[in-house]
């Protein structure tokens, strides 16, 4: 089990909305006032947010490692309670719990080349990884970022991708699944960008995160391209309660995700992730 | 001009590892293309007499239908190919492809490679090797594309 903030884990923290930014049309970013102690978390861990009198949900840190002053969680408005947390505003109060869970090895990249494929709100999870791999740039070879989205407008980050797209020691490729109009970036899924990245597939790790079938075809494509799947890691999701291994809701196979990922290698999900009934 | 087009064959990703005597084969097929921004390779419709080994630049593939904007499904750059609707009858377009930026391409007369292939079958096994990993990787795009996977779920 993780190491929460709280004595106990199943206890939540009231904690205050500081600022609140409206990133696409469903999603939200709240920036939280942590408390004077500060929220320390790793690149993909992630925490349960209780939007009082709704209920709570499992949401990614979204926000920079290194700034533990600022809890920083990016929610996409489609069910009950992430519509109540992603609708606080700022001086609204909430409960967390965390953080939970396995984040992304980013120390098993040092003098690795790495590939970051985002696919949808999944860049939310990998952020963090970013501001980390920027952060420490000379510990590691090539850096790609490939992200993709459903179109222009869906485009989380846009500003962010931009910025880190003007650095000359990042590689950032973005791609929209269509698009019309003065659109003049790459379309088609993110898992055509895999090809024409540049990196030593036998000396890189990979980090993926988006929707299921994203996760699956890009690490086959990473394969194919020669990244062992032992390098390859995706973030899993599913239905968390507890977030400790206990309730059984986020059952996977012989896995609790809340427990024993969410992040884990594509070597150990290659079987899991073809057997629909899981 | 064919000296610089069988490097230019050898070189491009799509006939990597191509028999020397096969570039030698096919070069006669091949001709160097330049599209300005906005200039349309080809258009839905047209006779599908060439595919494009794409050397520079960006082409969008686009679908229009009435009332609407044209959509790009489709986004392709240096080293990649463009069309494979060449290969089997009626050899029509079906989608415009259009260069976003100035494009530099090698063309290949579609029905000069075709012939070659009729009549040497193990040069048409080998196009058909190379094609055949394009199309299963552009109807898996496709599929993905299809179901929305980035769509706020019902």
């Amino acid at each position: 089990m993780s190491e929460t903030h709280a004595a106990d884990p199943m206890v939540p923290d009231v904690v205050r909305v500081v600022r609140t930014r409206r990133e696409l049309a469903d999603v939200w970013t709240l920036e939280i006032d942590p408390g004077p102690e500060g929220f320390a978390f790793a690149p993909g861990q992630f925490n349960m947010l209780y939007a009082f009198g709704v209920g709570e949900a499992a949401i990614s840190v979204s926000g920079d490692p290194a700034e533990a002053g600022r809890l920083i969680h990016t929610i996409r408005a489609v069910g009950n309670v992430s519509t109540a947390l992603a609708h606080l505003r700022p001086g609204d109060t909430l409960g967390v719990r965390g953080p939970f869970g396995h984040g992304w090895p980013v120390e098993a990249a040092t003098d690795a080349d790495v590939v970051i494929v985002a696919g949808g709100l999944g860049l939310a999870p990998l952020r963090p990884t970013i501001y980390r791999l920027i952060a420490e740039r000379s510990r590691y070879g090539r850096i790609a970022v490939l992200s993709g989205a459903r179109s222009p407008t869906d485009m989380l980050f846009r500003s962010e991708l931009e910025r880190w797209s003007a650095r000359l020691d990042i590689d950032v490729e973005v791609t929209v699944d269509h698009a019309t109009g003065d659109w003049r970036g790459n379309v088609g899924v993110v898992t055509t960008l895999i090809e024409r990245a540049a990196f030593d597939p036998p000396n890189t790790v990979a980090f993926v995160c988006g929707p299921e079938i994203m996760m699956r075809i890009a690490a086959v494509e990473l394969e194919k391209g020669g990244v062992a799947g032992e390098r390859i890691y995706l973030s899993m999701e599913r239905n968390m309660k507890c977030a400790i291994g206990h309730c059984g809701h986020c059952q996977f196979a012989g896995d609790f995700v809340c427990r024993d990922g969410p992040v884990a290698t594509h070597a150990r999900l290659r079987r899991l992730l073809a057997l629909r009934e899981i | 001009m064919i000296e610089g087009l069988d490097r230019y064959i050898r070189e491009h990703p799509f006939f990597a590892g191509l028999a020397e005597e096969y570039v030698q084969l096919i070069v006669g097929c091949a001709s160097n293309v330049v599209f300005k921004a906005g200039a349309y390779l080809y258009r839905h419709g047209d006779p599908a007499d060439q595919f494009f080994l794409l050397r520079h630049g960006r082409v969008a593939l686009e679908m229009s239908a009435p009332g609407r904007a044209p959509v790009t499904f489709q986004t392709l750059v240096e080293g990649e190919i463009i069309g494979v609707t060449w290969l089997l009858p009626p050899h029509t377009w079906s989608y415009d492809a259009r260069a976003v930026d100035l494009v530099r391409a090698i063309a290949m007369d579609a029905k000069c490679l075709r012939d070659k292939c009729d009549s040497d079958h193990d040069l048409g096994y080998d196009m058909m090797m190379r094609f055949v990993p394009v199309l299963v990787n552009r109807l898996q795009a496709t599929r993905m594309q299809i179901l929305d996977v980035y769509a706020t779920p019902a």
